[in-house]
């Protein structure tokens, strides 16, 4: 018997994974009863997905339709699984990848946005310069007053990125980000 | 007899306003469901008093909610009914939960209805009370938590609707007591199913033309298939046979699979996997195209994944799109329900003129020929003690002409029951596959008996599984389900003491049972009968004695210790690096080729 030499005790055969991992937007179509959220991010967690940005709202009122984008990572084989294994849960309607959807289109990427709303406390200078930048950026002024702002941003996860390294030797307090929202170009729907 | 009269004496009718309690049994009513298996508690009190004034449903009380699941699922798997469990809120749900991921990998429809505390108190760690959507979310392919009387009909119907159609698998409802009590209109099973659950059961027809002829151009083919076609109904099994008979493909199948084609059938070559054959695992290896049907490449099929039939090109059925290119990638994959896929499949190759070569088949057949003649279930019998192979061939001498239903529990017993019974035909064998839940068999029989009164009901077991749902012999007694236990005991939990020889060097950390009960004094005391048998000369008579006795038997069959099970594919290695045991070597094997089969090589 040869199974003394085996390196490993394991009762099972691992593979080693060869292709490179990417990062992709799913957007998921589900009835809006309760739970439904638990069923979507255990089944992320449970099978060892990873989850880079969730969002969730109810779309389509009459219709008890919500719509959840999430964006993941992962090689294009566990992205495929993670959207057959999604499309199992019972009240998920639809499931689509919305970068190979854009890919099928004939786009780059499908159009990303993120809100976030952002807090700076500071005088003088700093003060002067962080409402430059925020003007620069075409953030809005949510609220303030002679010691803050707090600016609200929309764009790009990249855009948002880079305002919140820029405000923070200005005074940066806190930040809350909304998670991306994510659609593609052209007539058609998801 | 007005239309009223009769509208009631039927139970289907239209919207009618009752109680929850009231609800749950008219829904089982109409859903079809003749038994169920529970256990009753607080918060199902309501459910146990309106079970208690009628006479259409037949309650079967276990003795731990573990059991009711495990009954349910032999119940379901031996019928192809939904198996149907009843259990209390908190550590009766927690109970279930085994059963449920259980039935939940294996496939099988299970409706679990499970009391909660009153809505009320949901949420503030009342008595008994525990999240069981949340707890058992993973484990079920849907759950439900109703709160509103008057969504529980409709929420019961689609429950079933759930279990049974598309990849089978376990609901659960959980049905707070307040609910139970309080008055609604029930509503008649319905015939539009929610809109986001539409399983795909008919096969995309140009995915089936191209697989029927990527099957003509074998040299080497090769069927796998597995407990997919045994779910998609007795149909399905009856197409199989079909396809194999004009092809004339070998074929190998799960353990989940086994008597979709009968063991008797001329192409079987056994099962495959970790304790399969060496002519099955070979043939995978070998082949050149692979048609899997309704089986998912698990781990315990596959060995080492880059090593898994490197050369084939590989056709797979299943309903679950989510099995397609899970583990191992496919070249036709065609998604939809087994039985209609053969359906379309065996039409098409019948109309088609392509036919693989012949000569590539003949020698095809020789070289499956040279490797079945190495013997590899082969083992060395004693006369002074019983081998466990050997007491697993004379069961199956002694019973296979008879209405025989086989159960087991997880372990090398379970290996060898899979190697050395035959199964002739589809929903006789009931094991715990995907989840290796040690303990299924015996409730699992019971379930599988209250079914089929009048069938022979075994469970081959090992000393150590047996225990951890033994209780289950009390239902057995109350119930007069004269379910046969037969222990193969070794006193060892072999199959863990089987992998510690041969990857932790043999160091048998806890996996010998230092003090074990007395078996037949235990069926006594159970109320049943027992019966030891220690020498290879008396099992006949033994196994005779505990099918004629007319009552549950717990039969300790003292068998080799040390005994293990082989073949093995042992971790990290291929179909093609198989541990054999040492009565099929190469010497053996040299001399088991006579002159005819010589030829052949």
């Amino acid at each position: 018997m040869n199974a003394q030499n085996l390196a490993s005790g394991s009762a099972y055969f691992i593979a080693k994974e060869t292709e490179l991992p990417i990062t992709t937007v799913l957007s998921v179509l589900v009835d809006n009863e309760p739970g439904v959220l638990a069923r979507v991010i255990g089944l992320f967690s449970g099978r060892g997905y990873n989850i880079e940005s969730l969002t969730v709202s109810e779309t389509e009122h009459e219709q008890h339709l919500s719509r959840i984008t999430i964006v993941t990572r992962g090689t294009p084989h566990v992205l495929d699984q993670i959207r057959h294994q999604l499309e199992r849960i019972v009240p998920v309607h639809r499931v689509v990848d919305l970068s190979v959807r854009a890919d099928e289109l004939g786009n780059e990427k499908p159009i990303q946005r993120e809100l976030a709303l952002v807090k700076v406390a500071g005088l003088g200078e700093n003060r002067n310069e962080a409402l430059r930048l925020a003007d620069a950026f075409h953030a809005k002024v949510a609220d303030a007053t002679t010691e803050h702002f707090i600016f609200e941003i929309t764009g790009k996860g990249s855009k948002i990125d880079q305002f919140i390294a820029i405000m923070k030797p200005l005074g940066l307090v806190e930040i809350c980000r909304t998670g991306v929202a994510a659609m593609n170009r052209g007539p058609l729907g998801m | 007899m007005t239309a009223d009269k009769q509208d009631s004496d039927n139970h289907t009718s239209q919207r009618r306003e009752m109680t929850g309690a009231e609800m749950v049994i008219q829904a089982l009513i109409d859903q079809g469901v003749t038994d169920i298996f529970g256990y009753p508690g607080g918060a199902v009190l309501p459910i146990y008093d309106e079970l208690h004034q009628q006479d259409k449903i037949n309650h079967v009380l276990v003795r731990h909610e573990q059991g009711a699941g495990h009954a349910a699922e032999g119940y379901a798997r031996s019928t192809g009914k939904v198996g149907v469990m009843l259990v209390t809120s908190g550590p009766g749900a927690t109970n279930a939960v085994t059963p449920l991921q259980d039935a939940l990998m294996d496939s099988i429809p299970l409706v679990c209805i499970s009391g909660q505390v009153p809505t009320t108190l949901i949420g503030s760690d009342a008595f008994q009370e525990c999240d069981t959507i949340g707890i058992t979310r993973p484990c079920t392919k849907h759950n439900w938590l109703v709160k509103d009387v008057n969504d529980l009909a409709r929420v019961l119907h689609e429950a079933f609707h759930v279990a049974r159609t598309g990849r089978p698998g376990p609901v659960l409802v959980d049905v707070p007591k307040d609910v139970q009590f309080a008055t609604g209109f029930y509503t008649p099973p319905e015939t539009a199913p929610r809109t986001s659950y539409r399983p795909k059961v008919e096969g995309d027809i140009e995915a089936i033309k191209q697989a029927v002829a990527l099957m003509a151009t074998a040299k080497r083919p090769v069927i796998y298939s597995g407990g997919g076609v045994i779910n998609s109904g007795p149909q399905a099994s009856h197409l199989l046979r079909e396809l194999v008979e004009l092809t004339n493909f070998p074929i190998t199948s799960t353990l989940m699979g086994l008597g979709a084609y009968p063991a008797s059938g001329k192409n079987w070559l056994g099962m495959l996997g970790m304790h399969g054959t060496y002519e099955a695992n070979m043939t995978m290896h070998d082949c050149d195209v692979m048609v899997c049907i309704g089986a998912r490449f698990d781990d315990r099929i596959t060995g080492r994944l880059n090593g898994f039939s490197p050369n084939s090109k590989k056709i797979h059925i299943d309903i679950d799109p989510s099995s397609i290119n899970k583990a191992v990638r496919v070249d036709v994959p065609v998604i939809g329900d087994v039985a209609r896929v053969l359906e379309d499949m065996v039409r098409l190759w019948r109309a088609s003129s392509e036919k693989p070569e012949k000569k590539a088949m003949g020698e095809w057949w020789a070289q499956i020929d040279k490797w079945r003649s190495r013997k590899s279930l082969s083992y060395t019998r004693n006369k002074d003690v019983i081998m466990p192979q050997y007491a697993l061939e004379r069961l199956y001498e002694l019973t296979k002409d008879r209405d025989t239903f086989i159960t087991t529990e997880v372990g090398q017993h379970q290996m060898w029951a899979a190697q050395f019974y035959g199964f002739e035909k589809p929903n006789r064998w009931m094991t715990s596959g995907g989840l290796g839940t040690m303990g299924y068999g015996l409730p699992a029989a019971l379930g599988v008996q209250i079914a089929h009164p009048n069938s022979l009901v075994i469970d081959i077991a090992g000393d150590a599984s047996v225990q951890m749902t033994m209780q289950e012999m009390s239902a057995a007694v109350q119930y007069e389900a004269p379910i046969k236990i037969f222990i193969l005991n070794n006193q060892y939990m072999g199959m863990v003491r089987q992998w510690q020889q041969l990857l932790h060097g043999n160091r048998l950390s806890h996996s010998y049972t230092e003090a074990l009960p007395d078996f037949v004094k235990l069926a006594e005391a159970y109320g049943g009968h027992g019966i030891r048998c220690e020498k290879p000369d008396q099992l006949d008579d033994a196994i005779q004695e505990m099918i004629d006795v007319k009552k549950p038997v717990l039969f300790d069959c003292r068998v080799a210790n040390l005994a293990n099970c082989f073949p093995m594919i042992p971790s990290g290695k291929a179909h093609n690096e198989m541990l054999l045991p040492d009565e099929a070597t190469d010497e053996a094997v040299a001399n088991a080729i006579d002159a005819k089969g010589r030829q052949l090589v």
